[in-house]
């Protein structure tokens, strides 16, 4: 998939991964996406609950040799 | 769609205890919620500039889980409580857990409020230099102001 940002969250636990990709986004425009990849298992839920609550679509969650990796349109 | 809000009251000053509050204030103001804590009691070491005193005791705490069984006799010797805090600081690191200064910066970053309890500040002697810049003081009333509206209020 295509997109115009990517953050590695690797190693890091709850909140972190939220709060970055938030962050992420901030800098970004509307309809560009962003790549985030993370080692926390709990990232999944998360993100699709920030997604569901930003209005963000979450456009691709995968799990890859114990990597999550998102691919997040900014609204 | 109008804002969420949400508001949370943190009364204690250890390093467990110090956790919820700001891990829930980031990630709720990542979410877009409005979000105000008020710091009373213990809690209002959580502002202080150095955070290096607030701690975690093994003591009255059998929940803590520990790396080899510690009876409450040993947990009292002096020194425990720093050793318990630096295995503690030791573990949140290594699992990429974010430090207490570094969730406490990324929630004023995001414009969460923080509120000192300006009695407890006068009851304890605190100075405001002591605490962070970027803090408002007040009072109950102040407070349920705003808590009074909000979708979700916690006590901590």
């Amino acid at each position: 998939m295509n997109f115009d940002k990517e953050f590695d969250a690797s190693g890091l636990s709850c909140p972190l991964p939220i709060l970055k990709t938030k962050k992420a986004l901030a800098d970004m425009t509307s309809g560009q996406v962003l790549k985030m990849i993370a080692t926390d298992c709990g990232s999944v839920k998360d993100m699709q609950a920030f997604a569901d609550q930003t209005g963000n679509p979450l456009l691709s969650s995968t799990e890859e040799g114990g990597k999550y990796i998102f691919f997040m349109k900014k609204k | 769609m109008t804002t969420k809000k949400m508001a949370i009251i943190a009364t204690k000053g250890t390093l467990d205890m110090a956790y919820p509050p700001f891990i829930l204030a980031s990630t709720a103001a990542a979410l877009g919620y409005e979000v105000q804590v008020f710091f009373t009691f213990y809690g209002l070491q959580l502002l202080r500039k150095d955070l290096s005193d607030v701690k975690i005791s093994p003591l009255a705490n059998p929940a803590m889980p520990m790396p080899v069984p510690m009876p409450v006799m040993v947990q009292m010797l002096p020194g425990m409580e720093t050793m318990a805090t630096m295995m503690m600081k030791d573990k949140l690191k290594k699992k990429g857990v974010a430090s207490l200064e570094e969730l406490r910066s990324l929630c004023q970053e995001a414009d969460v409020k923080f509120i000192a309890c300006q009695m407890t500040v006068d009851l304890f002697d605190f100075q405001k230099s002591d605490f962070i810049d970027g803090i408002e003081y007040g009072g109950a009333a102040m407070f349920l102001g705003f808590a009074g509206d909000t979708d979700i209020c916690l006590f901590v």
